[in-house]
């Protein structure tokens, strides 16, 4: 690439490493285009490099190696407090000695904004999340819920175009999480701000971002957008991290028009979609879905093949059925059913067969 | 200390007692002499002990002629100027550089961060004559010696440990984050140290500033081998006072002395809890 910086590149990563100690990487050649207005989430376990992105990308941690540009600007030698980034910290860092509107007025007279400005932009920021009432307040006199408000508030109220949130709603319980998670995608896409955010809560990614890029071992493993990531995972990490996941290990014996046939390592066969293999005798993972395995033989295809299972548990949970079974030597086998006027109620020990459409099997590394 | 439960051994009950008896000592053995010189210093006479007057409480046995000697005699004016010159210049330098050094020093990439640390806290370790000794050769080549400036500097080395120790313990609850989120919202470093960090690690160094105050305004031994005639502080002409003239005036000065010592005390802490609960922390 002559010209890296594309039109619609807002935020570019470009073969960045970063390492603390000389010798470890913990990001290792991350390439990442983002245009404008997106909201793509950093997901993937502590560890894997999530958070050091995000701090190279804020200022707080230099790049190693590579170039960080933001608006087709090289951003590594512009300290953090010129960058005009947004951020939603983690434990919020609301600024205890003063008042929630001096918190909101602060990013503005550092700015050295009009007293009368700043103070309609304080006013307009506390009501765009319903805290107009609570401006006189100290943070340490807000619930978690509030203060988390008050962060969003605060990193929005000097109008960045890009805002970074370091897992901002950890802290919260599930509910008021759930009620957060809708509110800050519904807020971003009005505003149409980009936002980066790290979280390490695969629900919360695939809720609210427009792309998720999963990170483990210092790199990108797949970048896509939700849909994708859940049912094409590139790899079997992706698989395994991305939502409920069946696996079994078996070897490719042939691959034919998009088919790969799968001998499972006690001897059975199946049919697969193959991703990451790509020819005969190779070891394969084999990820399935719960809900895409199917046991009721009508909806099955003529000639699938199915394999013989072994019910071990029924658990009822309200909208769902979820059963373990017995497959291939695997006793963590889940599928899950929706609970429907006309749905079987597995009993355990009962001996079913199961199948699914070779699309939804997907033969990944091993 | 809770009450005694009712299935306390006799072994238990004589140790609860004789516990408390044992602290009532203690605090006696500490508080005594210095409670025992307020009184002495209302004596009509010039004497060190109790007159049979003052005993039976007879006003005749009191008057106030150490208090007005303190306040008419220029010597004993010229020592309290010299000290109220010295001890809040010192207070300042020690207070500015404690701070900056106790900062740097919490920073987790400083290296020989510990050793540093030691050497400047050493002034509190070392004897005092062995500190004092030390700075008048020092200050002698320097041509600090018997200067004003000097004796501040002297004084504010023995201060600067305490400010470190205290802005130390404040920035140890510090977090990190708020400078980063206000580096974030825009603020440069300096708009960042006084607009965040400083008014959060305020109540350390209001107190490491009054440690280093007293520790000036009380200091005899380094004042004698920096200072001259020039500089002759409270407790310098004390010192002179009981070794030469054996004047109650001293009572009356270290009155005063416990009196501004206990309303400093009072207010910095007055202060402080008033800014820990302004920022919402329950005050320690």
């Amino acid at each position: 690439m002559a010209d890296a910086s594309n039109n619609d590149a807002f935020v570019e990563f470009e073969r960045v490493q970063k390492s603390y100690d000389g010798e470890n990487l913990v990001v290792k050649d991350l390439n990442l285009i983002m245009p404008r207005g997106e909201f793509l989430t950093m997901l993937g376990p502590s560890g894997s490099g999530k958070t050091t992105c995000l701090m190279m990308l804020a200022g707080f941690e230099t790049a190693t190696h590579g170039d960080i540009r933001l608006g087709g600007t090289s951003i590594n030698n512009i300290p953090p407090h010129k960058r005009g980034i947004g951020m939603v910290f983690q434990n919020y860092a609301l600024f205890p000695h003063m008042t929630i509107a001096e918190n909101l007025a602060f990013p503005l007279e550092v700015r050295k904004m009009g007293k009368s400005e700043r103070e309609a932009k304080v006013k307009r920021a506390l009501d765009m999340v319903e805290m107009g009432a609570f401006g006189g307040r100290r943070p340490s006199q807000l619930s978690g819920g509030q203060q988390q408000r008050i962060a969003l508030a605060r990193a929005l109220v000097f109008e960045p175009e890009l805002v970074l949130m370091d897992e901002p709603l950890g802290a919260l319980d599930k509910q008021l999480r759930e009620k957060m998670q809708f509110e800050i995608t519904h807020l971003a896409h009005r505003l149409g701000i980009t936002v980066v955010y790290v979280t390490h809560d695969q629900t919360e990614a695939l809720t609210m971002s427009d792309r998720v890029a999963v990170f483990e071992d210092g790199r990108i493993q797949q970048l896509a957008p939700p849909d994708k990531l859940y049912e094409e995972p590139q790899n079997s990490f992706v698989a395994q991290f991305i939502g409920e996941n069946n696996t079994l290990e078996g070897t490719v014996k042939e691959i034919n028009n998009g088919v790969a046939l799968v001998q499972l390592d006690d001897g059975e066969l199946i049919d697969c979609k193959p991703v990451n293999v790509s020819k005969p005798g190779e070891r394969t993972r084999v990820s399935i879905r719960p809900e895409r395995v199917e046991y009721n033989k009508d909806r099955l295809s003529e000639g699938a093949h199915t394999l013989k299972a072994e019910v071990l548990e029924f658990i009822y949970m309200g909208d769902i059925f979820r059963t373990r079974l017995r497959v291939a030597g695997n006793d963590e086998f889940i599928i899950k059913t929706r609970n429907a006027p006309d749905q079987v109620r597995l009993q355990p020990g009962q001996q079913i067969e199961i199948g699914w459409l070779p699309e939804d099997c997907r033969a990944l590394d091993a | 200390m809770s009450a005694l439960p009712p299935y306390a051994t006799t072994g238990q009950r004589a140790w609860y007692y004789s516990f408390r008896v044992i602290c009532g000592l203690i605090f006696f053995f500490l508080i005594a002499p210095i409670v025992v010189i307020i009184p002495l210093s209302f004596n009509s006479q010039d004497f060190f002990t109790f007159t049979p007057e003052m005993l039976r409480l007879d006003p005749e046995g009191f008057s106030l002629k150490h208090y007005r000697d303190f306040f008419s005699n220029d010597s004993w004016q010229s020592a309290m100027w010299n000290s109220l010159k010295i001890a809040p210049m010192a207070t300042i330098v020690s207070v500015t550089f404690g701070t900056l050094a106790a900062i740097g020093l919490s920073q987790p990439h400083v290296p020989f961060r510990r050793a540093i640390m030691a050497i400047l806290i050493s002034p509190m370790i070392v004897p005092l004559i062995i500190s004092a000794a030390g700075m008048y050769f020092f200050y002698s080549r320097i041509g600090l010696q018997g200067t004003y400036i000097g004796v501040v500097l002297a004084h504010a080395a023995l201060g600067i440990p305490f400010v470190i120790i205290t802005v130390t313990a404040t920035l140890v609850g510090f977090d990190r984050s708020l400078t980063r989120a206000a580096a974030n919202m825009g603020a440069d470093p300096v708009t960042t140290f006084f607009r965040i960090q400083m008014p959060l690690i305020l109540p350390g160094v209001i107190s490491g500033g009054l440690f280093a105050f007293i520790t000036s305004f009380d200091e005899v031994v380094v004042v004698l081998f920096v200072g001259s005639a020039g500089q002759k502080t409270l407790p310098w002409q004390m010192f002179i006072g009981l070794r030469e003239q054996i004047s109650p005036t001293i009572l009356a000065v270290a009155t005063i002395l416990v009196a501004i010592s206990i309303m400093l005390l009072a207010t910095v802490e007055m202060l402080r809890r008033r800014s820990e609960r302004l920022r919402g922390m329950s005050p320690s």
